[in-house]
């Protein structure tokens, strides 16, 4: 029989989808046919293989080749199948053994001259792998260090053709496989598409902010309970170094959000070798950014976006009433069910989304107009308009609404504030307390709390505490809306203090964190 | 190689004609060797040329045969297209025409291909596609 058969995996979204890779040789003109939806990239596989094997001493024969990638309706793209078709093709021309190949996933791009090349995304496809059953992968050698995050999988370097099939030769012997004597490859993948994703520098510390002791506790409360943060206030202020500190103040990522945040910088060929993200991201878009940027798509293969590049961690939009009003609106869905669902004419992808969302604003376009605002230059109506372009679906969801002033003189007299790790050590806690109050609820921080479970639920504070907080709705200057909000943030500020229901004087606390004159709400 | 080509030329294209002509030669012993009856070779026409016409039991065989002393401008398989195929499954409908005595009782018609090496100081190395086009 002159079939070969290997696996191999491709990306749906941040998911991988096994694929059964085989081929067939039959007599016939030499053509090398690749079947079963593959895109210009993937059908070009052919001539690579083609090249790569005649110069790995593997010359294909003079035969047909017929290559079926298997589920047919699912769209291939790019050069990772490479090593698989390839593979498959040296079975069916009975240049590797097959038994031994057949239950293997391999992952890689072919060079003419047979090197195996990086790929990006190889911890989401190795993973999917492993999920599926699969114990063993083959993938770039300058990938390894990435695949051997994923537990439970025995992954085999692949330098070039003719070392892979050495080592599956090894293997269908049962000898060790032999060592690689050849040069080690460089830095994982490198795509020029790839952005960096801005990690907050390390000595970004919350001491070194200036004052604004109002606006570190509304960071501190953000941080523990998962509230999204508005601030408000003249160029200067801070509000920048203030929303780049609030990833010190985060707790460091769970097992699976790491493995998640790390899958999607691995396909965004963001990712130094074999590092596992630990740390919250932190991005921080210019306001010129694109829908497709931000929510991600891509013609082909749909990419994550930035809002999924923050999955787990901190979306930062300074200067948010500058961005596109179709941007803006287009986060709601993101925000209220942590994933975003990216439809193309070919293929509609869903990532994860689940971002703390941080948005700065100017007073008016001209930041001028704090305080008398005597050297605004913007006309009456821009400088009620510009806050406004913000306000409604997006702001409702925002718990945290503060006016970050001037930094004042005696503010700069005073001493360095809290640093970030004890700040963060009292988050830690604070997240410790609602995780506990909310085992088995499929919510796990206060943010997510919703409305009626506030106010009726097992947790809520009695109506003696509610007093100031049922007046201020009496008299108008609360909605509804913002007294749920003023609750969840008394929740946390309650569980920085070592929980328990929220008394009086969170409530009042709450209040100030929800400056009036920001934006109605 | 068509009519018309192969007139006068370099010593360079003589040794090209001997080469192919060799290699026919090579490809009609083998394919006679393997139980086939040759019915013609080399036979011409304006559209083209059948190197081998040949009897494979009731199944009439055109074979095209292509020869190179080495690999190194790729196999010579390769160079056999779709297309030149195409035109050899023509040609052997004219050949048929042409020829109705000998084909009666053929019931079927096939394209084969015989590459055939023949490299330097060696004997010739055949490798024989059966009906690339039937």
């Amino acid at each position: 029989m002159n079939l070969g058969r290997t696996r191999a995996v491709v990306l749906v979204g941040i998911e991988g989808a096994l694929v059964d890779v085989e081929a067939d040789s039959s007599m016939g003109l030499p053509t090398f046919l690749i079947v079963g939806l593959p895109d210009t990239a993937c059908r070009q596989a052919a001539d690579r293989i083609r090249a790569a094997a005649a110069n790995s001493e593997l010359r294909l024969p003079d035969r047909r080749f017929v290559v079926n990638l298997s589920p047919a309706s699912l769209p291939k793209t790019g050069a990772a199948l490479d090593l698989a078709i390839g593979v498959a093709v040296l079975v069916a021309a009975r240049k590797l053994p097959g038994a031994v190949v057949a239950d293997v996933v391999h992952i890689g791009e072919l060079g003419l001259d047979g090197t195996v090349r990086p790929v990006p995304g190889v911890l989401p496809l190795v993973l999917a792998a492993a999920r599926s059953g699969v114990r063993t992968v083959v993938v770039p050698a300058a990938n390894v260090a990435e695949a051997q995050l994923v537990p439970g999988v025995q992954v085999y370097p692949a330098h070039t053709l003719g070392q892979l099939t050495a080592l599956h030769e090894a293997r269908a012997a049962d000898r060790p496989p032999p060592e690689w004597s050849g040069p080690m490859p460089g830095a994982g993948p490198v795509l020029g598409v790839g952005r960096a994703v801005p990690e907050p520098t390390p000595t970004a510390d919350l001491a070194d902010v200036v004052g604004q002791d109002e606006a570190r506790l509304a960071l501190e409360v953000a941080a523990a309970g998962g509230h999204h943060v508005f601030l408000l206030g003249p160029p200067g202020a801070g509000k920048t170094m203030l929303a780049e500190r609030l990833p010190s103040l985060l707790p460091p990522l769970s097992a699976a959000e790491a493995l998640a945040v790390t899958s999607i910088q691995s396909i965004l060929g963001a990712l130094p070798p074999g590092v596992l993200v630990r740390r919250a991201p932190f991005v921080a878009p210019h306001h010129g950014a694109s829908m497709a940027a931000v929510i991600g798509g891509g013609s082909g293969a749909v990419r994550p976006g930035l809002i999924s590049q923050a999955h787990c961690g901190v979306l930062f939009l300074d200067e948010a009433p500058e961005f596109r009003p179709q941007v803006l609106q287009a986060l709601r869905q993101p925000l209220e069910s942590g994933t975003v669902v990216v439809a193309r004419a070919r293929a509609s992808v869903r990532f994860p989304a689940r971002f703390q969302l941080v948005m700065a604003a100017n007073p008016c376009p001209c930041g001028k107009g704090h305080g008398k605002g005597r050297e605004c230059s913007c006309s009456p109506r821009a400088r009620r308009e510009y806050p406004a372009r913000l306000a409604g679906p997006l702001l409702d969801r925002v718990d945290v609404q503060l006016q970050v002033p001037a930094v004042s003189l005696a503010a700069l007299g005073r001493g360095r504030g809290e640093a970030s790790a004890v700040v963060a050590a009292r988050v830690l806690a604070a997240r410790a307390v609602q995780r506990e109050r909310y085992a088995g609820a499929p919510w796990a921080l206060n943010a997510a709390l919703p409305g009626a479970v506030l106010r009726q639920g097992r947790w809520a504070p009695s109506a003696a505490v509610r007093v100031d907080l049922d007046r201020a709705l009496e008299r108008g200057t609360l909605t509804l809306r913002g007294y749920d909000r003023v609750l969840r943030l008394a929740q946390t500020l309650r569980d920085l203090a070592g929980g328990g229901p929220p008394t009086r004087d969170d409530i009042g606390q709450a209040l100030t964190l929800r400056s009036p004159g920001t934006v109605a709400a | 190689m068509l009519p018309g080509m192969t007139k006068g030329g370099a010593p360079v294209d003589r040794r090209r004609q001997a080469l192919g002509a060799y290699g026919e030669r090579a490809a009609a012993d083998y394919l006679h060797a393997q139980g086939l009856e040759i019915l013609d070779r080399n036979w011409r026409r304006r559209e083209g040329e059948l190197d081998i016409v040949a009897r494979d039991g009731d199944c009439l065989v055109v074979c095209e045969v292509k020869t190179r002393r080495s690999l190194a401008y790729g196999s010579p398989l390769e160079s056999i297209t779709w297309r030149k195929a195409a035109r050899l499954r023509l040609l052997a409908g004219f050949w048929i025409q042409e020829h109705p005595d000998l084909t009666r009782a053929t019931r079927s018609v096939r394209v084969d291909v015989v590459g055939v090496i023949l490299p330097y100081g060696g004997g010739p190395q055949l490798s024989h596609l059966i009906g690339v086009l039937s």
